[in-house]
């Protein structure tokens, strides 16, 4: 049993990405390399492209990690007022459309059409989720260490730097390991607030790909994508497990009021981290309200009962219950899936790595080479999978799930195992065991992990356009439906619309919050 | 409360004009069978919209239902129907235009068929019998008025004046390789300058276009006119862009739009829909394609897509007739010089204007 139960545990995300990723993939690697595809190999423009796009995102997770962390320590170490909010704020960038949020840039940023461009609206979407995947374990962190360290006559930097960051380092590697993914990938962003001049692999993929049905240069840019992907994915692995420590984390989050220098630098950059996030959306809400030349609710009032008759009308009510039903299908996906793959990550003797390279694969790579592949896997396989609801909250799910095990394994990994011994001793059985002693830990994590794969597949765009269409539009493809009109109602409507997205995505975020199990008694299971 | 008798009153009539066309697709789509309704799945490009009612109305008289699946832009459904070819996931494809089209035909992606209505006979010979032509329109560039009257330069009027330098950094376009207006300008200067088209985009260049990836980013945001919040009097955009302006406006409507055409270097697109070789439902979908060039869709056209209708006598909204222009000499080029050259074309202008 105790070996048989993290495989079974392992076997359902294993299948999931296998059906969702590796069989499209194959497909449409099989039916794409030919002789001709070692023309993208040999031609220096590829290599140009991969040289780019590793750089900007490089650079995108670089900075989205300095800039979250002071935010991420502030959030959840210290007591901050309107707290909830100010964490609901970080993650609103999360559910935006890209297109929504580039018009916005376009509009606000002096260099709109630069590689810089891209850089920060990479920061402005992913710093959010940084912030969470590392404030969640700096939440819980066993601060002893810094003390013992403050006590040996350390001052706060040095006890930062040998308390408290070699716990945290973990946590910060699995978060730049998103961003990376996330960057690396990314296409709207990239598509709207870029230099039309320098293309990522992405988009070279959808242009040959969607455009010139070029399958052979698809398939050889998607192996170039998926090589890069998997060597990000093993050095981040290997970084995780060499540097997690046992025993970090304390049961409940103990936040007290800032005090001294470091603090209050930290909180003032919380506060202009959300500020910064903040322009954006006022300017989402400033478009909104505009009519002509006063101000009003004109667009609110259209965008919830349209006065257009027409098949493209969508009322705001309709597609949000659309965008709700799959959010829930695929956050309960994406939340079984990758706690599956957590506990059976952490239970694994052997093949940790490899089950854990498998289960984030699914965010690096092309969502539009996913999308082909099913399509040729349809065609010609035995299965019809074109127009099935499901592949959308699947194709949400599986951008989600890894999402979940980054914020879940660290803390999983963090909880020392004696404690399970020593359940063990007094007689539980193993499962009983990982209940006692993981399972309040892990419920909260959980948490934190199913509010943010909320966020994603509320706002998802990309991987559900090319996976499959709804004849119902979900709100973010409503938002660009609106946007590709002319005329200031569409644009109007647009922008209220994404209003309207922002106020229900941070209601149930701050809901997710309060729901959040909160473990009563702070018992002593802070490690030894 | 108005919207509601708006819309009352607008079911009404259309209900009223539709009963004499929907008989005719009412008795092809009944000879499957009348007691279950038939029902076709039509594929169409993400803007394609028409009246709900419009579609009510078909449904309640011809036993035939429909979906109508938006699955991306043009190219993207046409690519998918050509990969799919023989085994489609819809039985109608709306949405393949001039430039597309010869990509569809050598595939296969059609079982032919061109509904017999009364249309446009250079548009029923542009479907070269395999597809029947549903509306068309000019990709042109769009002029902010307002912004030329203030600063009192006279609006181009030729594709040659663009690279005046009195003009300079007042384009945008938007990338060929990302865009469906963008390759449809791309494809205006090659028909207007032949071998010399590269020559021309250098002038373009020097005298700084600006190119951006799509029609949101460049009509929205660079454009100065039509409500975009840029600083650029001179996108290329539709001609019929100018009318929707006014119908999306905010109430009270303006009297003329702040935009208007420049005539001149227009690419005409046409629309066409075809039955997918392949479907269970050949007549049904052959009835849906009829209906679509019936009166009633027809005249419908031009206020949901912003096109003009492929049918002949249809009767034209006002706001068509006072601002929708239609170039008096449109470029095309042959459909099988498109689908030969366009990836050499877009490669080319790439190096040029990007690097």
């Amino acid at each position: 049993m105790r070996r048989l139960a993290p495989l079974l545990l392992a076997a359902l995300p294993i299948i999931a990405v296998i059906a969702l990723v590796a069989i499209p993939l194959v497909t449409l690697l099989s039916e794409g390399l030919r002789p001709s595809s070692w023309q993208v190999f040999s031609s220096g423009s590829t290599w140009r492209v991969l040289v780019y796009t590793v750089s900007q995102a490089l650079v995108s997770t670089v900075l989205s990690v300095i800039i979250a962390l002071p935010a991420a320590y502030a959030l959840y170490r210290l007591r901050l007022p309107a707290r909830r909010i100010l964490l609901a704020i970080v993650t609103i960038p999360f559910v935006l459309p890209t297109v929504v949020v580039g018009l916005a840039f376009r509009e606000l940023l002096p260099f709109a059409g630069t590689t810089a461009a891209i850089i920060v609206a990479h920061v402005f979407f992913n710093v959010g989720l940084v912030i969470r995947v590392v404030g969640s374990v700096w939440g819980q962190l066993d601060t002893r260490y810094a003390v013992v360290a403050s006590c040996l006559g350390a001052n706060r930097w040095q006890a930062f730097v040998h308390g408290s960051w070699p716990l945290l380092r973990p946590a910060v590697t699995a978060a730049s390991m998103l961003v990376f993914l996330f960057t690396f990938t990314s296409f709207g962003v990239v598509l709207v607030v870029g230099d039309p001049a320098l293309p990522t692999i992405e988009v070279e993929i959808y242009q040959r790909a969607v455009q010139r049905l070029d399958l052979d240069g698809a398939a050889a840019l998607t192996i170039i994508q998926l090589v890069v992907v998997v060597v990000a994915l093993a050095i981040a692995t290997k970084l995780q497990q060499h540097l997690t420590v046992r025993g970090i984390i304390t049961e409940t989050a103990i936040r007290r009021g800032p005090h001294g220098l470091t603090d209050y630098a930290a909180t003032a950059a919380t506060f202009i981290v959300v500020v910064a996030i903040i322009i954006p959306l006022g300017s989402l809400v400033s478009a909104s309200m505009r009519v002509r030349d006063s101000w009003g609710l004109t667009w609110y009032v259209e965008a919830i009962s349209p006065s257009d008759t027409s098949t493209r009308a969508t009322s705001a009510a309709e597609a949000l219950l659309t965008s709700a039903r799959y959010a829930v299908v695929a956050t309960v996906i994406a939340v079984t899936l990758g706690v599956f793959a957590a506990i059976a990550v952490t239970l694994l003797r052997r093949g940790q790595a490899s089950l854990d390279t498998v289960v984030t694969l699914p965010l690096g790579v092309s969502a539009v080479s996913i999308g082909l592949g099913l399509l040729l896997f349809s065609i010609s396989g035995p299965i019809d999978l074109r127009g099935w609801w499901l592949l959308v909250p699947l194709g949400q799910a599986m951008v989600a799930m890894p999402i979940v095990v980054r914020i879940v394994l660290p803390v999983l990994r963090s909880i020392d195992p004696r404690l399970r011994d020593v359940a063990a001793t007094l007689g539980a059985s193993p499962f009983r065991a990982w209940v006692a002693v993981d399972g309040p830990l892990a419920l909260r994590a959980t948490a934190v992990s199913a509010g943010l794969a909320c966020a994603v597949s509320l706002g998802e765009f990309g991987a559900t356009a090319f996976l499959a269409r709804a004849d119902t539009p979900t709100v973010p493809v409503q938002i660009v439906r609106l946007l590709s009109r002319p005329g200031e109602a569409n644009l109007g409507q647009a922008a209220a619309l994404s209003v309207i997205l922002i106020v229900v995505t941070a209601v149930i975020i701050g809901l997710a919050e309060r729901a959040r199990p909160r473990t009563s008694q702070p018992t002593a299971t802070g490690g030894w | 409360m108005l919207a509601t008798v708006g819309f009352a009153s607008a079911g009404l009539i259309l209900a009223a004009c539709g009963g004499s066309a929907s008989t005719d697709s009412a008795t092809t789509g009944a000879t499957t069978n009348a007691a279950d309704p038939v029902n076709v799945r039509v594929i169409t490009h993400d803007s394609f919209a028409l009246s709900e009612a419009l579609v009510a109305e078909f449904e309640a008289t011809s036993n035939i239902t429909i979906d109508f699946i938006p699955a991306g832009d043009a190219g993207e459904i046409v690519n998918r129907a050509v990969l799919a070819s023989g085994n489609p996931d819809g039985d109608v494809l709306f949405g393949v235009d001039t430039t597309l089209l010869s990509r569809a035909i050598d595939a296969e992606v059609f079982e032919p068929y061109v509904s017999p209505a009364p249309l446009r006979p250079a548009l029923v010979d542009a479907g070269q019998g395999i597809v029947t032509p549903i509306d068309d329109g000019d990709v042109c560039i769009n002029i902010d008025d307002e912004w030329f009257a203030e600063n009192d330069i006279a609006p181009p009027t030729t594709l040659g004046d663009l690279v005046d330098p009195q003009y300079a950094e007042l384009l945008v376009v938007q990338n060929p390789a990302t865009s469906s207006p963008g390759l449809a300008f791309l494809m205006a200067t090659v028909a207007r300058y032949g071998e010399e088209w590269p020559n021309y985009w250098t002038q373009l260049r020097s005298n700084g276009v600006l190119v951006v990836n799509g029609w949101s980013e460049a009509y929205q945001s660079e454009f100065s006119g039509g409500g975009g919040t840029g600083d650029r009097p001179l996108v290329v955009s539709y001609a019929t862009s100018p009318p929707a302006e006014i119908v999306y406006a905010a109430d009270p409507k303006p009297l003329a739009p702040s935009t208007s055409v420049m005539l001149d270097g227009c690419f005409r697109q046409i629309e066409f829909a075809g039955v997918l070789r392949g479907t269970p439902v050949p007549e049904a979908a052959q009835s849906v394609i009829d209906w679509l060039v019936s009166e009633q869709v027809q005249a419908d056209i031009p206020l949901t897509m912003f096109v003009f209708p492929a049918r002949e006598g249809v009767t034209l909204p006002d706001v068509f007739v006072d601002f929708a222009q239609r170039s008096p000499t449109p470029l095309d080029i042959d459909p099988s010089t498109i689908a030969a050259d366009r990836d050499t074309w877009v490669e080319e202008w790439t190096q040029i204007v990007l690097r």
